[in-house]
């Protein structure tokens, strides 16, 4: 496997949680009384999972945990996590500003990292100065950056700026430049952590536009890290979602966001089951498997403590990025046999002969109430896949990026 | 399967990030490849510095000359401090160059990585550029200031004071670069042992302050050399260099040999004991600094 750009074996990460005080002083001793006698590093053992709601009892945590991936040429990774989970500690040794506590990664090629861009811009340098220095900093000899300063004050649009010290540039001014120079790096690998938080919305275009091409037409690697998912969704092949310092999840792309929001919500089946007055909740069709348009059903067992007037069961079907997609109960329809009856307990299911909702995940939020209030919401109560299938008839597939539903009966024409 | 063997085991890999690495490997090849961001921080040294200044890089001669008037007044006149035969001003001057050379070397160095940390903390480079632009464009520095010693030896060799051009002053440059090692040295030991406990900040800003007068600046050599603190002086290892810089100038006071030989074997423990400890610093500062 030779067009593997980035191994990572088992990699640790430990820090020390509190001050650094007379107290530190006496584990530094101790650690190197240890060393001395070759033996292992005393506090390496006691570590303890890098939850940080949580209190410990250990004053080391690890931030990153038995990490191992591999990642091949020219492919776009996106990492998420959520904060705290390891992705920044995980960056920082892949651009070397800290070194592992245990564990090796091995990289072919030359890294940039965008962790924070404007590294090392002086505010009193013109625009012109800083380019070269900034260039310098990430790893350009000068020549290389006089070949493509054009290029890059270009790619900014700062020209009027040129001469003038950064710090009478706007903040965008400054984002854009810095951008611009690591942008023009072209580096076998390059790390992008969130720096498009700043910047309007058509350098935010400019920005996610030049990572694609750079990626799919000078085949270079990108790690990207965001808790923009859509943003990852349009620009990753493959992802990593970090917890707590430990790997969570490695796949494609689709998969890994769903993951990652699995993650937020206790439930992870494709069934809930809980002790509300909702018991059970499942989303299941005959053959097993959900496509566009297959009949599916969604049936909910509850159980109240007292009667219900007018029960209202709700339903919303969530996208990944957790927008709802359809949002329906039982009042928008005649025949739901709920209608000015008590009940206390029952089963409640709807059938759908043809869902037509296009391949990906999704997730489905309960709501059980009377006609005035919701008694009980379940949020994220059941993910499901709509698998993918060639339902368009023809041997071209839908790009799923771009729709969102698809419409079945349209009429095409064509006249001469 | 024998071939994909050999074929996996000669894979070729540009970076391999470990947790420990031999506290020898100085990355001198990084560094190299590194030259122009090491010209470019000294160049952004020194714009930066005298941005929105009137006087600009005057200031570094202005300051010498303030400096050897405090001294001709407190030590020539008040102490009445003899000066080893050399003419006055030219005997502080001499002393103060070198002084300010290592002083600034010393006290820029040992911040390398607190003052730095925001830098480091994003990117990758060989950190030890960071210090050698320090020491690089306080060489700069002290070059117009020793132009403004030739400047100053110019002008009382037309007022009758015998100067000479001798061979001699090709020693120069060497004690330059012992005096830039030691400066170094010591700096980035400084700023290694600094980046968990700062205690050693807090010392170094007085510690340099009272090394300014138990090094012969004010005084020469001789003047203590009988005296009961003869040792304090023999201990600084800057004694030597001084000594002998005014030595090779001027002709005249005394050629203190084995003080330098003591300078030049304090100079390489140093760069080395620092070159280790700013080696092994460097690879996790970021997480205690």
């Amino acid at each position: 496997m030779s067009d593997i750009v980035i191994k990572a074996e088992n990699l640790y990460k430990q820090y020390k949680l509190g001050e650094v005080s007379t107290g530190t002083l006496v584990h530094d001793v101790n650690r190197w009384w240890y060393l001395v006698r070759g033996k292992e590093d005393p506090y390496s053992k006691i570590g303890e999972e890098n939850d940080r709601a949580k209190t410990g009892n250990s004053q080391y945590v690890w931030a990153l945990n038995d990490i191992s991936f591999d990642v091949r040429k020219g492919e776009v990774i996106g990492i998420i996590g959520r904060n705290g989970a390891g992705k920044s500690t995980l960056l920082k040794i892949l651009s070397r500003t800290t070194s592992p506590t245990k564990g090796v990664i091995k990289v072919k090629g030359r890294i940039a990292s965008l962790l924070e861009v404007g590294t090392g811009f002086h505010p009193d340098l013109s625009g012109r100065e800083n380019i070269f220095l900034n260039g310098a900093i990430l790893g350009m000899g000068k020549n290389e950056i006089k070949k493509k300063f054009d290029e890059i004050v270009d790619f900014a649009g700062i020209e009027r700026y040129v001469n003038t010290p950064v710090k009478r540039y706007s903040s965008g001014m400054y984002v854009r430049l810095a951008f611009a120079v690591a942008a023009h790096l072209e580096p076998e690998i390059l790390i992008v952590d969130e720096v498009l938080a700043v910047g309007d919305a058509e350098f935010q275009k400019k920005c996610l536009g030049k990572m694609k091409d750079v990626s799919a037409n000078e085949g270079r690697t990108i790690l990207f890290v965001s808790h923009n998912l859509s943003a990852i969704e349009t620009l990753c092949d493959k992802g990593i979602v970090l917890n707590k310092g430990k790997m969570h999840f490695a796949g494609p792309v689709s998969e890994t966001i769903l993951s990652y929001l699995n993650l937020n919500n206790t439930s992870k089946a494709a069934s809930y089951a809980g002790d509300g007055i909702i018991k059970e909740a499942k989303i299941f069709n005959e053959d097993n498997i959900i496509t566009y348009n297959s009949p599916v059903q969604i049936s909910v067992r509850f159980d109240s403590k007292v009667k219900i007037k007018n029960l209202v069961l709700g339903i919303v079907i969530k996208d990944i990025f957790d927008s709802a997609i359809i949002a329906i109960n039982n009042k928008h329809y005649i025949d739901t046999k709920l209608h000015d009856e008590e009940v206390d307990k029952g089963i409640i299911s709807v059938q759908f002969p043809n869902l037509n909702l296009l391949p990906g995940n999704y997730s489905i939020n309960l709501f059980l109430g009377d006609s005035a209030t919701d008694i009980e919401k379940v949020e994220n109560a059941i993910f499901f896949t709509v698998e993918d299938s060639s339902f368009t008839k023809t041997a071209n597939a839908l790009d799923y990026r771009l729709n969102k539903t698809f419409i079945e009966t349209v009429y095409w024409d064509y006249k001469k | 399967m024998e071939k994909e063997k050999s074929k996996f085991s000669k894979e070729h890999w540009s970076i391999i990030i470990k947790p420990q690495e031999s506290v020898f490997n100085l990355h001198l090849k990084d560094i190299w490849q590194y030259r122009d961001l090491l010209v470019l921080f000294v160049k952004r040294d020194f714009v930066a510095q005298y941005k929105q200044t009137i006087l600009g890089p005057l200031w570094n001669i202005i300051q010498p000359v303030l400096t050897t008037c405090m001294f001709l007044l407190l030590f020539g006149k008040i102490a009445n401090i003899p000066t080893d035969g050399i003419q006055p001003v030219l005997f502080y001057l001499s002393g103060i160059t070198i002084w300010n050379f290592f002083s600034t070397c010393l006290t820029n160095t040992s911040n390398t990585f607190v003052a730095n940390a925001s830098i480091f903390g994003k990117v990758y480079f060989p950190r030890l550029v960071m210090p050698l632009s320090v020491v690089l464009s306080n060489i700069i520095r002290f070059a117009i200031q020793f132009c403004l010693l030739l400047a100053a030896m110019i002008y009382y060799a037309f007022n009758g004071y015998p100067i000479e051009i001798s061979i001699l002053w090709l020693w120069i440059p060497l004690l330059i670069l012992l005096i830039a090692g030691l400066g170094f040295g010591l700096g980035i030991i400084v700023s290694s042992l600094t980046t968990k406990y700062r205690d050693l900040t807090v010392l170094m800003t007085f510690i340099v302050q009272l090394l300014l007068y138990v090094t012969p600046i004010g005084y020469p050599v001789s003047y203590l050399s009988h005296g009961k603190y003869k040792w304090i002086i023999e201990l600084n290892p800057l004694s030597g260099v001084i000594e002998v810089f005014r030595y090779i100038l001027f002709h005249k006071g005394t050629l203190y040999l084995s003080g330098l030989w003591y300078d030049v074997i304090f100079m390489f423990i140093t760069l080395f004991l620092g070159l280790i400890i700013f080696n092994r610093i460097e690879r996790s500062f970021m997480d205690t600094v």
